[in-house]
């Protein structure tokens, strides 16, 4: 489609940039103003360059949890866009059936964050959790509270749980604007099942994967409420990510300055991964 | 290769079919001899893909045998038929090139790698794909992709029947009868099997030996194009075929032949004979616009009407005239006579058809 | 010489012969059961414990409720401090998707229809917004609204939840509205449509399903945050899911409480995927397949 040239339209855009600028760039603002401050009080702070930030970049906090956090996003990255693939292609394709699926598959995503916690903090409790006990009852040692493996077990089933949903969503509705006419040919053709996702489906799934991977790595790189409650980063660090070692820089120990270079590196590793990652999709596109 | 036999088929879409009404495809039998060029005619709906995809294995068939060289195939998924369908929307692998589109089957079919190139090189040249081998498939021209769903088909040594589903629907007029020019010499090249879909009537004409025109789930005709012209079977046939399609007038029987509106038409005696034997009210006669005979003075056996409508087309004008109330079309030569506000119509014998319940009511050789 | 009439045979008796492959089939339904049992037992087991006394849940394990009550529900009915929560909650959610939508719309049939100066970098600029994680703007919002006056009001949290719904809003509206074709644009044009009459009674109801699904994702992501929510109210317009946190006490954690409280947080998310349930299969690719 072509555009037409019109500089009129910045007006339709000014509201949502005058929003955006209130709530993003304003505090934006205020973040790098910390961020090269020492800060004692209200009326006192000086001038310090960039000093947190090479104190933050050699902080052996950032480095952990950022290494924990990529391990985390990865881990989550494999294993849920596959399962929300055989998730969507397992879906009943239409009817009443189809609704249902629709629905039930939902309801995670609709879960307050924390709430979200809560669930697995029970359902994971040997004492009273089903989980904890059948899996204890397994002969297994299992206890999220104690045992670091276990603690980043759980987290991650419980993201799997939290947000296959959403890739399998995307995945769905995908499939469903594969004409019918595409399986007939490829039934002709005597494809396999495997051909036929290879290269028809797979194909076909390809906008809505890009989608699906940019927002679960975003949102799982800045995870924060669902690990909170059900460990809260422990035991000891083993699952505190980035978000939970910011939030105790800033608010708990209120290292405003520390806390506001740690944020920018923070936001920028966000961007610079979407952005890496979206630009080899692109170029990959373009190489075909 | 394969003669394609269809055995008391019929087909419903509804698990328990109660009427007539619930049937895409009514009882049929038919016959597609090994190496025709074939087309299925009919407006849509009328069951000409449903039919398709029966042959194809893409569906089932609720009633009745498809039988390939006389061997049942019902329960032989389309994978294992030998045949191949060109949808009426280009279907092409997208993230392929045109070459590992062409290649796509006989892959599937695990050949060896020479054997496949040699074979799509062969197709391509056919097709006129060469020059496009290396490119996507998606960046392709709609006839281009059209030509790659066909070259999937003909790669296949082991095809004895390719079935086209209106597969020029969505090419430009220009680009049609090249393609419709280079089915025809694959044809006569391979001597595969072809069933074309369609419901122009002119593409089925200029592709087709024999054509099975379509009406209601049935097959009303199958015929040479000059046959449903010249003795359309059922009345859609005759309203179907020709443009302007045949006149057919509802009458009623009477002493020595049928009248309407106070005009009588004599009949041999034979079809009055029948006529009497039959119960049925529906009877009609049609005849087609072109054997219309126009003079502008009465002569034996002519009826008067009135001229509503001239239309000129050039090299010929087509007549809406009144006849009694009914209106009928007459085809009038650029050299005859072009009458002025009456004119004297009579149908020759052998021209004028009777339908009763629709069908032809055929006389035999005389 | 006999006439005959040439008419296939009429349609005779039925019989029937449907055959699948159960199969592959099969190990589907298996398949979609397995998982969707095991999102739903999670759930059940927080519903399970919902309706179960404190002494019952620490006593012992067990798969339905023995003394089934419902005494968790009436201390949230009975307390306003329990259930304004949730009408905090409602009020600054529906706050905010009006708000998002208000200014997305028009912003996103922009981005969709126009070329202008610095269009590009503005979208992407918007987007990047979306990949701002919430924990950065912790501190700075909670000055910020505190220092116009709007701390611990629905608003201020609405207005905290643009940063990352508007750019969302934008982006699946933007898809939505370039599946639109533009001759329509410019055959209301050409029958005297003002643009805003346009807009209005054409072109939104053209992209329904896409308003739909940019509602429910507003929702979502609006309803489930906490961190912004919590941080900036303290009383008036605490959420919920903040409130839940009072179920610590000195005494030990009161479950049954929590699990009640956690329960009445799915219902309103239940009733909103139900609204849109019939476009979530289209809506879902987000204008984008």
């Amino acid at each position: 489609m072509t555009k037409v040239e019109n500089n009129k339209a910045w007006f339709l855009v000014l509201p949502v940039f005058l929003l955006v600028a209130f709530s993003a760039v304003i505090p934006l603002m205020t973040v790098v103003n910390y961020s090269v401050q020492d800060i004692f009080d209200q009326h006192t702070a000086y001038f310090v360059g960039a000093e947190w930030y090479r104190e933050m970049l050699q902080d052996p906090r950032l480095h952990d949890s950022l290494l924990r956090q990529f391990i985390f996003s990865g881990c989550v990255l494999l294993i849920e866009i596959p399962l929300g693939i055989a998730v969507a292609l397992m879906m009943p394709t239409k009817g009443r059936a189809a609704s249902l699926c629709l629905i039930l598959l939902a309801i995670p995503l609709l879960i307050p964050w924390n709430v979200v916690g809560t669930i697995w903090q029970v359902f994971g409790r040997a004492d009273i959790g089903l989980f904890g006990w059948a899996i204890n009852s397994l002969g297994i040692d299992y206890n999220y509270a104690a045992n670091p493996m276990d603690a980043w077990f759980t987290v991650l089933l419980m993201d799997v749980w939290h947000w296959t949903s959403l890739v399998a969503l995307l995945c769905y509705s995908g499939l469903r604007a594969i004409p019918e006419a595409y399986y007939q040919a490829a039934r002709i053709d005597r494809a396999s099942k495997w051909a036929i996702f290879r290269y028809i489906q797979l194909p076909k799934l390809k906008s809505v994967l890009v989608i699906g991977v940019l927002l679960r790595f975003m949102d799982s790189f800045m995870i924060y409420t669902e690990p909170f409650v059900l460990t809260g980063g422990g035991p000891g660090n083993s699952t505190t990510f980035l978000s939970q070692t910011l939030t105790k820089m800033a608010v708990g120990q209120f290292d405003l300055g520390p806390a506001a270079a740690f944020s920018l590196i923070y936001f920028l590793i966000v961007l610079l991964v979407s952005w890496l990652f979206f630009t080899t999709i692109s170029h990959l596109d373009k190489a075909k | 290769m394969a003669e394609i036999h269809l055995k008391s088929l019929a087909h419903s879409y509804s698990a328990q079919p109660r009427s007539a009404a619930d049937y895409a495809i009514r009882e049929m039998d038919h016959i597609w001899h090994q190496g025709g060029a074939y087309a299925l005619l009919g407006p849509s709906g009328c069951g000409k893909s449903t039919l398709l995809n029966i042959i194809s294995g893409l569906l089932s068939p609720s009633e009745g045998e498809v039988l390939f060289d006389g061997q049942r195939v019902n329960e032989i998924p389309p994978e294992e038929r030998n045949i191949a369908q060109v949808f009426q929307f280009p279907v092409v692998y997208d993230s392929m090139t045109v070459y590992d589109n062409l290649a796509f089957p006989l892959r599937n079919m695990k050949l060896h790698e020479s054997k496949i190139r040699s074979k799509v090189l062969e197709i391509a040249e056919i097709l006129e794909l060469q020059p496009l081998l290396d490119k996507k498939a998606k960046n392709l021209t709609a006839d281009e992709k059209q030509k790659v769903s066909m070259g999937r088909g003909l790669v296949r040594d082991d095809v004895s029947a390719i079935l086209f589903d209106e597969p020029l629907t969505v090419i430009d007029p220009h680009l049609k009868w090249k393609l419709r020019r280079k089915l025809k010499q694959i044809h006569e090249q391979f001597n595969i099997t072809m069933v074309y879909v369609t419901h122009d009537q002119l593409e089925a004409a200029t592709f087709a030996d024999k054509i099975a025109v379509m009406y209601g789930g049935q097959i009303v005709q199958f015929g040479t194009p000059r046959e449903l012209f010249e003795a359309p079977n059922h009345t859609f046939v005759g309203y179907f075929i020709g443009s302007p399609g045949m006149n057919i007038l509802d009458v009623k029987s009477c002493q020595g032949g049928v009248e309407f509106n106070g005009v009588q038409v004599p009949l041999d005696a034979e079809l009055c004979q029948f006529l009497d034997e039959v119960p049925s009210n529906n009877i009609k006669i049609g005849i087609r616009p072109e054997f219309i005979h126009i003079s502008n003075e009465t002569i034996k056996g002519s009826y008067e009407c009135a001229v509503i409508h001239i239309e000129d087309l050039g090299t010929y004008k087509i007549l809406t005239l009144d006849l009694a109330g009914n209106l009928i079309k007459a085809r009038l030569d650029e050299d005859q006579q072009v009458p002025e506000g009456r004119a004297y119509v009579s149908f020759p014998k052998q021209w004028l058809k009777l339908y009763v319940d629709e069908f032809l009511v055929e006389e035999a050789a005389q | 010489m006999t006439a005959t009439i040439n008419k296939p045979a009429r349609f005779s008796g039925v019989n029937s012969g449907a055959k699948r492959k159960v199969d592959t089939q099969l190990r589907r339904k298996l398949g979609i059961s397995a998982y969707i049992l095991f999102v739903l037992v999670p759930i059940y087991w927080l519903l399970n414990m919902s309706f179960k006394s404190n002494e019952e849940i620490l006593g012992g394990l067990s798969l339905w409720p023995q003394n089934f009550t419902l005494d968790n529900y009436a201390v949230i009915f009975s307390d306003p401090s329990w259930y304004m929560g949730y009408v905090n909650s409602m009020t600054y959610v529906s706050l905010n998707v009006i708000i998002t939508l208000l200014v997305a719309l028009p912003a996103a049939y922009a981005f969709s229809r126009y070329k202008f100066t610095g269009d590009k970098h503005l979208f992407f600029w918007l987007l990047t917004n979306r990949m701002a994680p919430p924990a950065v703007f912790l501190l700075p919002f909670f000055q910020l609204y505190s220092s116009v006056g709007l701390f611990d009001t629905h608003l201020a949290v609405a207005l905290a939840h643009c940063l990352f719904n508007v750019p969302l809003a934008v982006w699946i509206l933007e898809g939505f509205m370039s599946g639109v074709p533009r001759e329509i644009d410019e055959t209301a044009y050409i029958d005297g449509y003002s643009f805003h009459k346009f807009f209005l009674k054409i072109f939104l109801p053209l992209i329904r399903s896409g308003i739909g699904v940019t509602a429910f994702f507003c929702f979502m992501f609006s309803w489930v945050e906490l961190l912004l929510a919590r941080t900036l109210t303290s009383v008036e317009a605490k959420p919920i899911a903040a409130i839940m946190t009072r179920t610590v006490g000195a005494t030990g954690i009161d479950w049954g409480v929590l699990a009640a409280a956690g329960v009445l947080t799915i219902i309103p998310g239940l009733l909103v995927i139900w609204f849109v349930r019939n476009h979530v299969a289209k809506g879902f690719a987000l204008g984008r397949v």
